[in-house]
């Protein structure tokens, strides 16, 4: 059996024909070659699939193509503006020194723009909550909550 | 999964249709449990009926005195409901605390109580409220909707499609997170309604669980000290490297009394 799946993905309209097992993170590695959304752990654990669907985070390792249908799917390549600079989340990551390896960043980043964009006063404590789907081997958090808590008012300023 | 099928029927009558005519299917709602079961090589359906497509299976509406449910409602729906929170605080409270924030966007509360899960948080709400669960069909009181580990009451082809649940006078969920999953090591679930008291463990045993002599000991008298000589015994509960049957039986009552102190609170 194969699906034809009509969805959005970072802004374009994207149109597939993929078998029923195709999981949302494998069509935007191997299909549309977005690499930048991982493949940790495979079991909805780590987080650094995430993604956004419809605006809301998810595990893109954890649900299938099919069940996004229709839908608009917003990966660590979609958030930059078009000038080519930093997404404010992306700039604090980078001023608050957010991440070392680097493989759980892009997840992390997804996650914490979905977090702040729903929930744009949240205290230290929320945001270590927020953050507990993603999981980070190398920094011991203090910096990935020190840089949520630096983009947070910039893109709560940001918001039209 | 190479012969895989998927359905995404636009009615509760055509999905039900699609689970009588394929014995081997399987009914997805937020798939947070299934495709990691499938992934594990623990199922092999060979069709995914998607009720992703039934508006109607979604949302939160207060009902008299009850609360209604729809069996596609995301966990972070239910945490977020401002009739939830107004309403029956304690179960905003369950559902904020399941796994994690990607996982509560995605997950259904009809998805979890459809599993049966044994460390799941939403059984032992439906127990403890004593909740009725709807279906395309009937209605099943929650006492005797768990069966067992991973088995409920639903037929192969019911569509589990809400659950209402009566509005407590005081209520609260209290439970000990297994620390990496958040899944309950053990979780207790205490209301009180008039002169009934219901106490409702998951976590502990195959499925969740009423514990008849704590809720008598609570029904003389709603306090945390009326269950200060209460022992449970650890005959038949869960035992994994997170936790003997000893200790689990142990958390039941410390459990129960931290609920009971939330709910008077």
């Amino acid at each position: 059996m194969s699906l034809q799946i009509r969805l959005r993905v970072n802004n374009n309209a994207v149109t597939a024909d993929v078998s029923p097992d195709t999981l949302l993170v494998t069509f935007l590695r191997e299909h549309q070659h977005l690499t930048g959304t991982h493949v940790g752990c495979d079991t909805a654990s780590c987080g650094a699939c995430t993604v956004l669907v419809d605006g809301i985070a998810v595990k893109s390792c954890n649900i299938l193509l099919a069940q996004v249908q229709g839908c608009e799917i917003t990966t660590i390549e979609g958030i930059t503006p078009a000038d080519g600079s930093l997404h404010p989340m992306q700039a604090a990551f980078k001023a608050c020194h957010g991440l070392q390896c680097g493989f759980c960043t892009p997840g992390m980043i997804m996650s914490a723009i979905d977090l702040v964009t729903h929930h744009e006063h949240s205290s230290e404590a929320e945001i270590r909550a927020g953050l507990q789907g993603n999981l980070c081997r190398c920094t011991g958090y203090h910096n990935i909550v020190r840089a949520v808590m630096q983009a947070a008012p910039i893109m709560g300023g940001a918001k039209s | 999964m190479p012969n895989l099928s998927y359905h995404r029927p636009s009615s509760i009558a055509e999905a039900a249709r699609l689970a009588r005519d394929d014995p081997d299917a399987k009914l997805l709602a937020g798939g947070q449990s299934i495709i990691p079961s499938l992934k594990l090589g623990l199922l092999a359906p060979s069709a995914f009926i998607d009720l992703g497509g039934l508006p109607e299976l979604r949302g939160v509406r207060l009902e008299g005195r009850s609360l209604r449910i729809g069996a596609m409602t995301s966990h972070a729906e239910v945490a977020n409901s401002p009739e939830v929170r107004k309403h029956v605080p304690a179960l905003a409270h369950l559902a904020a605390g399941i796994g994690d924030r990607q996982v509560r966007n995605r997950g259904t509360i009809g998805g979890s109580l459809a599993n049966s899960d044994p460390a799941a948080d939403y059984p032992a709400a439906v127990l403890g409220l004593g909740a009725e669960v709807r279906t395309d069909r009937r209605a099943i009181p929650a006492d005797s909707f768990f069966k067992g580990l991973f088995e409920t009451d639903l037929g192969r082809d019911e569509i589990l499609t809400a659950v209402e649940f009566p509005l407590p006078e005081r209520a609260a969920y209290v439970k000990f997170p297994q620390p990496a999953s958040r899944f309950a090591l053990v979780g207790v679930f205490v209301s009180l309604t008039g002169k009934s008291v219901r106490v409702a463990v998951t976590g502990a045993g195959p499925c969740a669980f009423r514990v008849a002599a704590l809720e008598q000991a609570l029904a003389k008298r709603f306090a945390p000290e009326s269950l200060n000589d209460i022992t449970m015994p650890a005959d038949a509960l869960n035992a994994d490297l997170h936790g003997s049957a000893e200790y689990r039986a142990h958390l039941i009552p410390v459990l129960t009394r931290r609920a009971v102190t939330q709910a008077l609170a």
